[in-house]
């Protein structure tokens, strides 16, 4: 079988790498059955702390393949539903809930959907030649893997608005400068900047990390009040991790701490 | 290995749930012994409040399946769990569920038996019994409805699928939603928290409570007179009142 997502993982990173190069590594059904089988190892498995995700060749992902969507003009309407329901919506929930960071590392075209899911990811660092495309409603749809959810919220609503009425193209810069990505790097060194990241963050106290994700995804929809209370629990549960006490013990020796994960 | 565990915190009793290689399934031997614990806990003086656990996975994924199997129609008339399930709803002080993960059949329906039911996130209730081509036999049908309404109890009785514990909150069938890790931890404050309070007056309000499901409102509200009218007779009435006028920790007696 092809291999559409390559797993590799090295020093507690699983860097995962879209790979469908010839066809910008868009999304159809094998290929979200093995990223879904990847991403079942690293939610089970302990010793991977971080997850960085690529697209192999010169695109991020172009989202769904169309070339799967032969729409007969005679026949029955698809259901669009059914794939977004079957694997769009698992896929970006599994990743917000995984307790541990997941790094996307842009290193092209990300239109539709893999456009939606990069800026989905918890830090997005993309390459300067690197731009996203809402193209969604350019062929009457909606954007999907939370790109309505997503967008407001990182861009505010008026851009928004327009990013996904328009469905123009958005520079990497651009992105950056809207606050919508984290970083952006010279196409060289995007490898490197991304790996290096991924690797810091897998030595650092992953349980804390996770409760950290989890409590500002949680604050989009919670009062203040609720999530003072989550923040009060929270760290309740992080004063008893192994981490805090080598954090704690490591900085009153002035050493550097070797955090385990727990 | 016990397959349920039993820990004292100060007067709160605690049941785990522990068959961790059947999903803590709820055979006769397992019901036995939580119908025989909660009774010694109900002579008890030194113990106030209950909570019932399993572990951050399943609370108890159903009934065993193997133990029901082997029942024909004769079998199941005379079978002795409906009086198993009936002790142990008739203890008298305040029993908390702490489910963390699947409450599943006779799970939920033990679940639904408890005057509280806390839930960690990852919680869900369902009663799959129909995709078994059997019915809920513990209460499901009747108590779920009660405390989530028709439409929802519906769905879950005749499709056999689960609801979330946030599902679970908006509908009533559950208090709190806790962290994971947190949820014993915080179903036990919640029980101690009880168990302070007076026993009589514990046991009085909760017998009021069950009363509401069994007559209409004048007979519940006459009956919940008569409880109250009991409790002046008590010695923990004088205390509790006195405590709160003189600013102070009220000193119950169980009297």
């Amino acid at each position: 079988m092809d291999a559409f997502i390559l797993s590799h993982v090295e020093n507690g990173v699983m860097t995962l790498t879209l790979n469908r190069p010839e066809r910008l590594n868009s999304f159809n059904d094998v290929m979200h059955q093995q990223l879904a089988e990847c991403l079942k190892q690293a939610e089970r498995d302990d010793t991977i702390r971080c997850l960085l995700m690529t697209g192999a060749g010169r695109g991020f992902c172009a989202g769904q393949d169309l070339n799967d969507r032969n729409v007969d003009p005679n026949g029955p309407a698809p259901d669009l539903g059914y794939s977004v329901e079957t694997f769009y919506n698992p896929l970006v929930k599994r990743l917000a809930k995984l307790p541990k960071p997941v790094i996307c590392a842009v290193n092209g075209v990300a239109a539709g959907a893999g456009a939606t899911l990069a800026l989905g990811c918890d830090i997005v660092i993309a390459a300067r030649s690197a731009n996203f495309v809402m193209a969604f409603s350019k062929l009457g749809l909606v954007p999907d893997c939370g790109g309505t959810w997503l967008l407001p919220r990182v861009t505010g609503r008026a851009r928004a608005m327009a990013l996904a009425l328009l469905g123009d193209k958005l520079s990497a810069e651009q992105a950056q400068q809207w606050g919508m990505i984290w970083q952006v790097v010279d196409d060289a060194q995007l490898s490197d900047t991304a790996g290096q990241l991924a690797r810091h963050l897998a030595t650092q106290p992953t349980f804390g990390l996770g409760l950290i994700k989890q409590a500002i995804n949680a604050a989009e929809t919670n009062t203040l009040e609720t999530q003072l209370d989550l923040e009060r629990d929270f760290q309740r549960m992080a004063g008893r991790s192994a981490d805090y006490r080598e954090g704690v013990s490591a900085f009153m020796a002035k050493r550097q701490p070797q955090f385990s994960g727990k | 290995m016990s397959e349920l565990l039993i820990s004292q915190h100060q007067r709160v009793l605690r049941l785990t749930l522990n068959r961790p290689q059947a999903r803590n399934a709820l055979n006769n031997a397992l019901l036995t012994q939580i119908a025989e614990r909660l009774e010694s806990a109900q002579q008890d003086s030194g113990i106030g409040a209950v909570v019932i656990a399993g572990n951050d996975t399943f609370f108890a994924a159903g009934a065993d399946l193997q133990e029901m199997a082997e029942k024909d129609l004769p079998a199941t008339l005379n079978d002795i769990r409906p009086r198993l399930w009936a002790r142990i709803d008739a203890f008298s002080k305040p029993l908390i569920a702490a489910v963390n993960g699947y409450a599943l059949g006779a799970g939920c329906e033990l679940a639904l038996l408890c005057d509280v039911v806390v839930a960690g996130e990852n919680a869900s209730f369902g009663l799959p019994e129909i995709t078994l081509g059997i019915m809920p036999g513990a209460g499901g049908t009747q108590r779920l409805i009660r405390c989530v309404g028709k439409s929802l109890a519906t769905q879950m009785v005749l499709t056999g699928k689960a609801i979330s514990a946030q599902r679970a909150q908006q509908a009533g069938l559950v208090s709190d939603i806790h962290p994971v890790g947190l949820t014993v931890e915080y179903a036990l404050k919640l029980a101690a928290h009880m168990a302070a309070h007076s026993p009589l007056a514990l046991q009085a309000a909760k017998q009021a409570l069950r009363q509401s499901q069994e007559v209409n409102l004048s007979a519940g509200l006459a009956q919940e007179r008569q409880l109250f009218t009991l409790l002046s007779a008590t010695d923990d009435r004088r205390e509790g009142i006195a405590a709160f006028l003189a600013k102070r920790q009220p000193d119950f007696k169980g009297r």
